[in-house]
């Protein structure tokens, strides 16, 4: 990891710490939920990210296909395993959320189920990835299963939201107290550069990685892909 | 002078389709288990006659995507017997007519499934039709169009990485959700009639799945078998 990339560690993980002190001990407990609301704070922010993450799946997946480039491709690979990580994190807090103000860990609910999928989605991205020894064949393949689940997202999101509905609509800012929206919104900016700080990190993991598989063949008798 | 496009996909999905009938291994291998699948969903639920007519439409769709996927494999497996792919490539053949046939050769298969375990499925489950058999037969033959689409990009895929035989569900699968939901949903309501006339938004949804990924397998697929 370079030195810039420890440097925005500390300051993001500062912000962090700063981050959960608003969110568990300034912000007021709320009306409904009381603290157990308090978990917000870093399920809504870890799955913007997710989402997030899974466009710049899609457009490092364009990217690559476009014009070849393996910068594109180690943007795929770094911001899929973000997206799964969050939105795995995301999902195991949401779950937590859901027992006390729903009665149940799970719900077939359309956001629930379509954040699962994809997340199924991506992990077989990264089964595909690690499944291929060429790493020009491995690129392409990627980039290509990389567009057709950054299509297939909101596709099922509609198909799975003509189920019926628990979970809640978003709030506006309007309706909620101020402290509630700063705090939210400070998290959120927080997990965009904890995001940012990931994909960087993981993407020079994979640039290296190339790197290094471009030396590779000439040390080695044959690898035995056939075409 | 090469001869267009749809000659071409007309010769290849004639070359597949001629294969297939000189060996029938295939259609009878997909038959065999799929009628198998359905044999095994009713063991598993028990005799009640109410119970397996309600989950009719979900049971015949998990035995046809079930054996899709080996219907799927083998397409790719016998271009990769003596090099045929590289053969095709050297006529020269298009690739996107290359993926027009395999991907119409794989929905006929399909169909051609579906045409013997619906009767069978409707015996064994005991259920009756409430719309007209056109409404079953539209979505039969759109389910099977859009298992084929991305199924045969994800083949193609699949039948040169490692590991092919896990990797083409672990992909496949997830993406084909919205399909399959639509499908099911659809086929049940022509089987236990339509009061809210859902039907035909269900259908939309499976008519827009099939113009997105067959859109997107002839874009794509050149990539994928690309040298």
């Amino acid at each position: 990891m370079s030195k810039a990339l420890g440097i925005a560690a500390i300051v993001i993980f500062a912000a962090f710490v700063v981050g959960h002190y608003l969110g568990l001990v300034w912000s007021p407990p709320e009306r409904e939920m009381g603290d157990v609301y308090r978990i917000m704070y870093v399920h809504v922010p870890l799955m913007l990210m997710t989402m997030l993450a899974a466009c710049f799946n899609f457009a490092g997946s364009v990217g690559y296909l476009a014009n070849s480039d393996r910068r594109f491709d180690a943007l795929g690979e770094a911001s899929a395993e973000v997206c799964l990580l969050l939105g795995g994190v995301g999902i195991v807090l949401g779950s937590l959320w859901a027992k006390p103000t729903w009665g149940v860990w799970w719900d077939w609910d359309p956001r629930l189920t379509s954040l699962a999928i994809m997340l199924i989605l991506y992990s077989g991205y990264l089964a595909l990835r690690k499944f291929v020894d060429d790493g020009e064949r491995r690129a392409t393949w990627a980039a290509v299963s990389g567009i057709v689940i950054g299509v297939d997202v909101p596709v099922i999101h509609y198909s799975v939201r003509w189920w019926r509905t628990l979970h809640q609509m978003n709030s506006s800012p309007a309706t909620v107290d101020g402290p509630m929206v700063f705090t939210l919104r400070w998290n959120i900016s927080v997990m965009l550069a904890l995001m940012v700080l990931f994909i960087a990190a993981r993407y020079q993991v994979a640039r290296n990685a190339q790197a290094r598989e471009v030396e590779l063949p000439e040390l080695l008798p044959s690898n035995g892909v056939t075409p | 002078m090469t001869p267009g496009l749809f000659r071409q996909t007309f010769e290849v999905l004639r070359k597949d389709l001629l294969l297939e009938w000189r060996t029938r291994a295939r259609l009878n291998a997909l038959l065999f288990f799929a009628l198998s699948t359905l044999l095994l969903f009713s063991f598993a639920l028990g005799p009640d006659a109410n119970v397996l007519r309600h989950s009719a439409a979900a049971y015949l769709w998990l035995a046809i995507l079930f054996a899709s996927v080996l219907a799927l494999a083998e397409s790719f497996r016998v271009e990769q017997e003596n090099s045929s792919l590289d053969g095709l490539r050297l006529i020269p053949v298009d690739s996107r007519a290359l993926f027009l046939g395999k991907a119409i050769g794989n929905s006929l298969l399909l169909m051609g499934l579906c045409a013997v375990i619906t009767p069978v499925m409707a015996a064994l489950y005991g259920t009756h039709l409430a719309l007209t058999p056109g409404h079953l037969v539209l979505v039969l033959v759109l389910g099977c169009l859009a298992i084929s689409a991305p199924g045969t990009l994800y083949a193609a895929i699949a039948s040169f990485a490692r590991a092919r035989d896990v990797l083409l569900p672990v992909l496949l699968f997830p993406v084909l959700v919205p399909a399959l939901l639509s499908s099911v949903k659809a086929t049940a309501l022509a089987l236990e009639g339509d009061p809210m006339n859902q039907y035909a938004s269900w259908v939309a949804l499976l008519g827009s799945f099939n113009l997105l990924y067959w859109a997107l397998g002839f874009a794509l697929f050149p990539r994928v078998i690309e040298e």
